[in-house]
């Protein structure tokens, strides 16, 4: 056999690589039962008010179309949680994008026509779709997203920061973002003898099946959701969205299977967005760059269907030691679109907006951005007063700045001419919390040798088979060939979503108490195994779940080198290089690609990426992949992930820290610091495309 | 759902027959656009005539020491040949700095001529947009015109041309070869691509029926350099946010020909005839480049979002003819 010991760790590859090149593995609309009809949205035009008529005569009158359900004809929801979801219950436009309609149609195409067909006028009300003149009607919500509190004071930093020495009093913005995965959401819905069985582009099934089970008012055992492969999400589809309601809706109403696919252009209006954020930073610091005040204040928007606050003043809670504090959220609630989760929410962009902020104190003090950082170093959680779990930043920064070459940089911004391009190189920390959630899992020994994983984990693209295999497979102490894991569906053991970077360790947990278990009744057993094996299960509830005591974040540093075309203000970034402490890494292999994942993210984030909302309408515009424009490989330059050697006992069995979204957190400050050692010229608001960069030259 | 027919015309005859220059024929080149602009339903042609097997596929030079391109001559065979990339670099270079590798394996030389433009506003059919529906407004005015133009346009139209070949076209005096109905003609680059106006549906001056056959692209004057530079949002596949061509020939170090066009600032190819004049006969200074460049900008109207476009252009091209003037 293999080598056990070395399950974990080791550089496998992905177990739905080939499917997923040759195209075997099945997406969610790839599925098409017998008699399936297809689904086409009818959105609003309009960012606010009520439907005032709608005629669906015309698009009735085209051929193969089913029918067109509308707000008095679609079925009545059970009430949810999310009220984005409560879809065609009533007349009111909440938002540009807003489902009015559903078409229903033998082919996708006649459905799309018939959606074009139906005619809708509206009584409108005025409306306010752009963050920025309406600041001073934001609120200071309850709790940020997380369940963070809005607003947290230490000491008197206000006054701490008037008294300090050195000062730093700047403004940072983000524009509104899209999480664009490559797979648009969509989902195959099948009633059938009263069940419901729905294929779903979801990054957890589970929570799918419980939602529907509440809206359409069926046990959860009437209702089956499979997410077998997921072509990203970047957070759009950690909660259902209103696809599978609509398609559900259709599939009620026909009785026949319903296929729907949202359009690129509908994914930016129904499926969430990172939501503008704009923040004012004051450091202040003694002469020597001890911190005596920090202060972050972050405004965003949310929409009026449903609050979702973007935490962006959360990571400065726990970055560096401090006199004092202030970290606090405002939201305006507008006529747009709902925010959410996108790839590392509040840290994001509250990262990029401090570690600025820290960058432009280091000029101030002329001291190196690490030195600032170290100098920095809390001994306990700042906010909270807990202890790390474990934090191994510095080292981080020190591992990075030796791989990087950081100790030959001249700090002297804008003196590095090659021609017409000025090149710099930038530096900031990245920090990720562990989460965790209770799961269960099961796993069987069977005769043939063969192990089974069960578990309703959910795979976005991230490797999650070959990670659980190799878990179990170390619990197990057998060769990571013989465990085949099965997840995707809620048939299996209930399980977390993929998100929160928190997917292997919450499925890992309980794979690893699963396999040990079971691992103790084959030590016990004797003779052959019976034919359906032994099985195992565990739930975490209760272990997963425990209050730590302590704070437990991953961290990373981010180096980057940039040139910048004074002729023309375009940004190049020649090198990324990140290291991170994450705990113990489970597959080298997979873990380097999200890390390198997030990177091109946060490169995206700092350069290219900006959703621009149009203030007449309260529409995304130009936001398909045309005219949002993610890195291209161009764009891509030589990435270098690593991380440093990092035990703790205080995480899950497995020693682990979620590392799906830590690779952005970072990159967009690193790259703007770049800039900065580059031109000379302080940027302040993203993306840093070449109107603004060049005119700030 | 709207049926559709299809013809692969074999000849010219047989494409223009089939075409008959009606409101709902539609040539088909590499699709690169007029297929997306069907699935957006911008576009909805009920008849689609395949003029990708005309025999219109070569670049040859011809006897005055012109070179002409054929019609469906690919965009990457185009930008390839030796004979552009020797004689035209910069009609090489705006080639290559377009799309991406796939759909330049696809676009035809006569469909870049034809391309619509991506204003955002033109492709959403629920946005008041007059080139799409003339009369029903222009919704880009006042709305997200980051990327629109700067020169040129109308009350009716801010929209660009988003083709960087045309405006290499443009610089190089290239002319256009349309067979219709009425017979052939040809029109000269700078001629083919309209200003808005009050008819901003007409991108060219293209008649009903007619189809481009060639682009002539005549010998440039002996010794002259030429340059294609484009500043995007990414390293590649985004459309200019300002473009400039530039061919230069200088003799004792004199400039003797300018050819200067900028492209991503209206809504043609925009020939930069007040630069061009004010180079020729001087002997090129930075000072005096960027006077020449100054003097073709001063009439630039920006909108709200994209002022920088002005200064951007500026700055580049005073950056080109600055290089070219020093390698002539």
């Amino acid at each position: 056999m293999a080598s056990h010991a070395n399950a974990l760790g080791a550089p496998i590859e992905r177990r739905e690589g080939r499917a997923k090149v040759t195209g075997e593995a099945l997406y969610a609309t790839e599925y098409t039962p017998p008699g399936c009809l297809y689904a086409w949205p009818v959105t609003a035009t309009v960012a606010r008010g009520r439907i005032a008529s709608l005629d669906i005569a015309d698009a009735l009158a085209l051929p193969d179309v089913v029918d067109v359900l509308t707000p008095e004809s679609a079925p009545r929801l059970g009430t949810s949680d999310d009220a984005t979801l409560a879809v065609l219950q009533d007349a009111k436009v909440p938002h540009h994008g807003w489902p009015v309609a559903v078409a229903i149609a033998d082919t996708i195409e006649a459905a799309r026509a018939a959606a074009e067909a139906v005619r809708v006028t509206y009584a409108t009300e005025p409306h306010e779709s752009v963050l920025g003149d309406n600041t001073a009607d934001a609120y200071r919500p309850e709790e940020a997203n997380g369940g963070h509190p809005a607003e947290r004071r230490r000491g008197e930093p206000e006054e701490a920061f008037a008294a300090a020495p050195v000062r730093v009093d700047v403004r940072y913005r983000v524009p509104p973002l899209h999480n664009h995965p490559m797979e648009p959401h969509g989902a195959t819905v099948n009633w059938h003898d009263g069940r419901l069985t729905v294929y779903d582009s979801s990054q957890g099934s589970d929570t799918v099946r419980s939602v529907l089970a509440d809206l359409f008012g069926l046990p959860e055992e009437q209702v089956t959701v499979i997410s077998e492969h997921v072509g990203g999400g970047f957070g759009s589809k950690g909660t259902p969205r209103p696809h599978v309601v609509l398609a559900a809706m259709a599939s009620l109403h026909t009785g026949r299977p319903v296929k729907l696919a949202l359009s690129r252009r509908q994914l930016t209006e129904l499926v969430g967005h990172r939501a503008p954020t704009e923040h004012r930073l004051r450091l202040g610091s003694d002469a020597d760059g001890t911190l005596a005040s920090v202060i972050h204040e972050v405004t965003t928007h949310t929409s009026r269907v449903k609050e979702f606050v973007e935490q962006a003043a959360v990571p400065a809670r726990v970055m560096y030691a401090s006199g004092s504090s202030l970290t606090d959220h405002k939201v305006a609630a507008l006529d747009v679109p709902t925010p959410s989760w996108m790839r590392a929410p509040g840290e994001a962009p509250g990262m990029y907006a401090l570690e600025s902020a820290v960058d432009e104190l280091a000029c101030a003090l002329g001291l190196d951005p690490i030195e600032l950082r170290a100098r920095n170093e809390p001994g306990r959680e700042p906010d909270s007063g807990l202890p790390f779990s474990s934090r191994h930043l510095v080292e981080c920064l020190r591992e990075g700045a030796r791989r990087f070459g950081w100790a030959d940089r001249d700090p002297r911004p804008g003196i590095r001419r090659e021609g017409a391009w000025l090149t710099g190189t930038g530096v900031a920390s990245a920090t990720y919390p562990v989460l965790v959630s209770p799961s269960r899992a099961t796993v069987t020994a069977h005769p043939d040798g063969l192990h089974v994983v069960r578990v309703n984990a959910t795979d976005i693209g991230t490797g999650a088979r070959t990670v659980l295999a190799q878990v179990a497979a170390d619990a197990l102490g057998v060769g990571v060939e013989s465990v085949r894991t099965e997840i995707g569906s809620t048939g299996l053991p209930q399980a977390p979503l993929a998100g929160g970077s928190s997917g292997t360790a919450s499925w890992g947990w309980a794979v690893h108490d699963a396999s040990r278990a079971l691992a103790g009744q084959l030590q016990c057993h004797t003779g052959p195994l019976p034919p359906d094996g032994l099985t195992a299960s565990a739930d975490t509830k209760g272990s997963a779940d425990q209050k730590s005591a302590y704070a437990r974040h991953a961290f990373g540093a981010h180096f980057a080198q940039v040139a910048v075309d004074t002729g023309t203000g375009e940004v190049r970034v020649r090198r990324l290089l990140g290291v991170y402490a994450v705990g113990r890494v489970l597959n080298a292999r997979t873990a380097t690609s999200q890390f390198i994942g997030g990177m091109v993210m946060g490169l995206g984030m700092a350069l290219t990426e900006r959703g621009s909302v149009d203030p007449a309408s309260g529409a995304f515009i130009g936001s398909d992949l045309a005219g949002y424009h993610v890195p291209a490989h161009a764009d891509v330059p030589a990435i270098e992930a690593h991380w440093i050697e990092e035990r703790d006992d205080h995480l899950n069995p497995m020693g682990s820290k979620g590392i799906g979204e830590i690779g952005i957190v970072g990159t967009a400050a690193a790259i703007g610091n770049a800039v900065h050692h580059a031109t000379g010229v302080r940027f302040r608001e993203l993306p840093l495309t070449p109107d603004r960069v060049h005119g700030g030259l | 759902m709207k049926p559709v027919s299809y013809l692969r015309a074999g000849s010219v005859e047989e494409a223009a027959s089939a075409h008959g220059g009606r409101t709902e024929a539609r040539y088909l080149g590499g699709g690169t656009n007029l297929v997306d602009l069907m699935k957006l339903g911008v576009e909805r042609p009920e008849v689609l005539v395949d003029i990708t097997r005309l025999p219109l596929d070569d670049v040859r030079e011809q006897p005055d020491g012109s070179v002409r391109v054929g019609a469906t001559v690919r965009n990457s065979d185009l930008a390839a040949h030796p004979l552009i990339r020797e004689r035209y670099p910069v009609v090489s270079q705006a080639v290559l700095s377009g799309a991406s590798g796939q759909l330049r394996n696809m676009a035809t030389t006569g469909g870049n001529l034809l391309q619509r433009t991506r204003c955002a506003y033109f492709q959403d059919l629920a946005k008041a947009c007059n080139k799409r529906v003339p009369g029903s407004g222009c919704a880009a005015i006042e709305g997200v015109n980051h990327d629109h133009a700067v020169l040129g346009h109308s009350p009716h139209c801010v929209a660009t041309n988003p083709s960087d070949l045309c405006v290499a076209l443009a610089a190089v005096d290239a002319v256009v070869e349309l067979a219709g109905p009425g017979g052939g003609r040809t029109v000269p680059a700078t001629e083919f691509h309209r200003l808005p106006g009050d008819q901003p549906e007409l991108d060219t001056v293209i008649r009903p029926g007619e189809l481009i056959t060639a682009v002539l692209l005549p010998a440039l004057p002996h010794g002259a350099v030429s340059h294609y530079r484009k500043v995007r949002e990414r390293a590649s596949y985004a459309f200019a946010l300002a473009s400039v061509a530039a061919v230069l020939q200088l003799e004792d170090g004199e400039i003797r020909h300018a050819g200067v066009a900028f492209g991503g600032l209206a809504h043609r190819p925009w020939r930069a005839r007040r630069t061009e004049a004010a180079l020729l006969g001087t002997r090129p200074s930075p000072e005096s480049v960027a006077r020449a460049v100054e003097a073709e900008l001063a009439e630039a109207v920006p909108l709200r979002d994209n002022a920088y476009k002005v200064t951007l252009a500026r700055d580049l091209a005073t950056q080109v003819l600055g290089s070219l003037s020093t390698t002539a």
